[in-house]
């Protein structure tokens, strides 16, 4: 059974290696990419299910006894990370093997990115803080290279910033690592959930919580750790910028979920208020920022910002049904925004341009992909019945529930710019005439040629639509997530054992966790 | 670079050098060494080597791309962790053959060992690659 939770790490990594190997050999990389993608799929699929059916999942690696070695953990929240990572990296494999040109897979493209996934799979099933940070490097060390791979001027220009951040907030979080460390003299996650709330001074213990905040949320982009992102997410291929901006910051959105609900509960007051200010700008300055540009790249990338509001709220306002929502919103937010930047990548094909101005006369041309840019966008607006609509609904309710009229209010908002923004991209692009100065005229949708950029897309919006029109059994498992979450017992149990729980339950009275 | 001096030293040195590395890779585990400082040192000998006669006889001296060791480590370290499926453990679980050779001395062989080559490969075709890399300029 072990073996199935491994195998979302193992899989990637022995396709990297193979890959790499036969380095001089290209096409055969192809090959390795798409055949571990899809054996990453169906392991992770299988995973999620395991997880449903028999509840949290646990192995000890090297067989060292928690909290001594490092513990791989799946529960609701890591399986479906998992599953929704082995998703977007099949579409990315397949897409990529027409976006990316001989050149870059020369270079190792394919090991790369899977790699990449290697990483990604790791830090969401890792129970070890430090181990975590281990995960963290892994992966930005593949997307680092990824980044400037092929080494075109404003690629290394975007991939600079994009490093020195990113190593900025792995110093902090080592740091913060190291001072959590120091208090509890354990880093196993669960071991931490039971001693953190044992530790006398609590305003140390709130003073590293605001570390984790700021390195998580570097990496997560949140409100003001986010100028790095429109920095460079424009900048690589349209194949890594889609897989960027999927997974890389949902990354730290999930640490800072895990983090805030497992670890640092003791002073909500504080950290899930600060949360829910940062929330709040997020997704206002991030939505504003994508108003003003014109290019689609650009305009997609200030959107990421601006959605990771969404889940932060969910996370900051701390009830079951808040949870649910964000655990929904990722969920949903994945699969969308990596297809936009999918379908943005189709139409730089046809049009030969990035630039709103500089395209035009699409919908004409080319219906099939009108319809297939209408979908995640809409879905990303928040339309019924797509897919966006049931985690924004959810969310506003939590939002309601607690009274926070304030934060419900900017969602609204934000929403509405949101479809300013994704209409403005129809009527430039789609609606509008082709204009007098476009690098090439549009000549259909190229749909036999393209079919390796249109498969892909055609599979996300797919999910859209089922995610959006038979919600429930997605619904179930947020629910399912979200009450894991707030419920830490099963999750520290698990790892260590019956009755390992007990302390905290003697110090706070309650199994419930309280909201602010 | 032309030194009668380096030329002489250098044929001498990197035989040693390779040798005590792959020293330090079987002494680590139970004692200080281990595929990695095993590794810097062949790494160490193969730049001596490339200083001494040039990148290109350096790398015909390697056999094999620094970048297709890289991969053979990889896929080393990975499958090592795999040995642990024959005895029903966790993945990486050390399984040790024990052999008693002689009465005072007995031969542990294991999977950390095959572990400990995949690094050893790994740091060399990593560290010869930037390395040639950077000489070649």
């Amino acid at each position: 059974m072990s073996w199935l939770l491994l195998s979302p790490m193992l899989i990637p990594f022995l396709g990297a290696s193979v890959a790499f190997l036969a380095w001089n050999r290209p096409r055969f990389g192809q090959v390795v990419g798409v055949v571990s993608a899809v054996l990453l799929l169906i392991t992770s699929v299988a995973l999620l299910l395991d997880v449903h059916a028999n509840g949290i999942r646990v192995v000890q690696a090297a067989n060292w006894e928690a909290p001594f070695g490092i513990s791989f953990v799946a529960d609701h929240l890591s399986a479906i990370m998992v599953v929704l990572t082995a998703i977007i990296g099949l579409a990315t494999i397949v897409y990529s093997l027409f976006d990316i040109n001989r050149e870059r897979t020369y270079y190792g493209y394919y090991p790369l990115l899977l790699t990449l996934l290697f990483g990604v799979n790791g830090a969401f099933l890792t129970g070890d803080l430090f181990n975590l940070y281990v995960w963290f490097e892994v992966l930005l060390l593949a997307s680092f290279v990824l980044m400037s791979l092929g080494g075109t001027r404003p690629q290394l220009d975007g991939t600079l910033k994009y490093v020195f951040i990113n190593l900025l907030a792995s110093a902090l979080l080592l740091v913060a690592i190291g001072l959590t460390y120091g208090m509890t003299g354990t880093l196993n996650m669960a071991d931490l959930a039971v001693k953190l709330p044992l530790v006398e001074n609590s305003g140390l213990v709130t003073a590293v919580a605001t570390m984790f905040l700021i390195a998580f949320g570097i990496k997560a982009g949140i409100f003001p750790l986010f100028a790095w992102l429109p920095a460079s997410y424009h900048t690589p291929p349209v194949a890594v910028s889609a897989i960027f901006a999927g997974l890389l910051t949902k990354v730290g959105v999930y640490t800072l979920i895990r983090a805030f609900t497992l670890l640092f509960t003791q002073d909500v007051g504080y950290t899930h208020q600060l949360l829910l200010w940062a929330a709040g700008l997020t997704m206002l300055t991030g939505v504003l920022g994508a108003a003003a540009q014109f290019e689609i790249r650009r305009i997609l990338s200030w959107h990421i910002i601006s959605q990771i509001g969404y889940m932060i709220m969910g996370l900051a306002l701390y009830t079951p049904l808040a949870l649910v929502g964000a655990v929904f919103y990722i969920t949903h937010h994945i699969i969308v925004k990596a297809n936009l930047f999918f379908v943005g990548g189709i139409i730089k094909r046809l049009t030969g341009s990035f630039e709103l101005e500089e395209t035009g006369g699409l919908y004409k041309a080319s219906p099939l992909l009108a319809v297939l840019f209408l979908i995640p966008a809409f879905s990303l607006a928040g339309f019924p019945p797509l897919s966006g609509f049931w985690p924004k609904y959810i969310l506003f309710r939590a939002g309601l529930e607690v009274e926070s009229y304030l934060i419900v209010a900017v969602a609204l908002i934000t929403g509405i710019l949101t479809t300013f923004s994704m209409t403005k991209i129809w009527a430039q692009a789609f609606w509008k005439g082709t204009p007098e100065g476009a690098a090439r005229p549009v000549r259909g949708s190229r749909f036999r040629e393209l079919r390796a950029l249109y498969l892909p897309v055609m599979f996300l919006a797919g999910i859209t639509i089922v995610i959006g029109v038979y919600a429930q059994p997605f619904l179930e498992l947020a629910q399912a997530s979200a009450a894991e979450l707030l419920d830490s017992r099963a999750y520290v149990e698990s790892v260590l054992g019956e009755g390992a729980y007990d302390p905290v339950l003697a110090l706070t009275g309650s199994e419930l966790g309280v909201a602010p | 670079m032309n030194s009668l001096i380096l030329r002489v030293v250098g044929r001498l040195l990197v035989p040693l050098m390779l040798l005590f590395s792959v020293f330090l890779l079987l002494r680590g585990h139970n004692e200080p060494g281990g595929g990695f400082v095993g590794g810097l040192m062949a790494v160490g000998a193969f730049g001596l080597y490339s200083l001494t006669y040039g990148v290109a006889t350096a790398r015909k001296a390697l056999f094999v791309d620094p970048r297709t060791l890289v991969g053979l480590g990889l896929l080393l370290a990975v499958i090592s962790g795999f040995g642990a499926a024959f005895i029903d453990a966790p993945y990486l679980t050390g399984v040790w053959f024990v052999w008693d050779l002689a009465p005072d001395f007995t031969l542990h062989v294991g999977t950390p060992t095959v572990f400990d080559v995949g690094v050893y490969l790994v740091v060399i075709g990593g560290v010869l690659m930037a390395l040639f890399s950077v000489e070649d300029d």
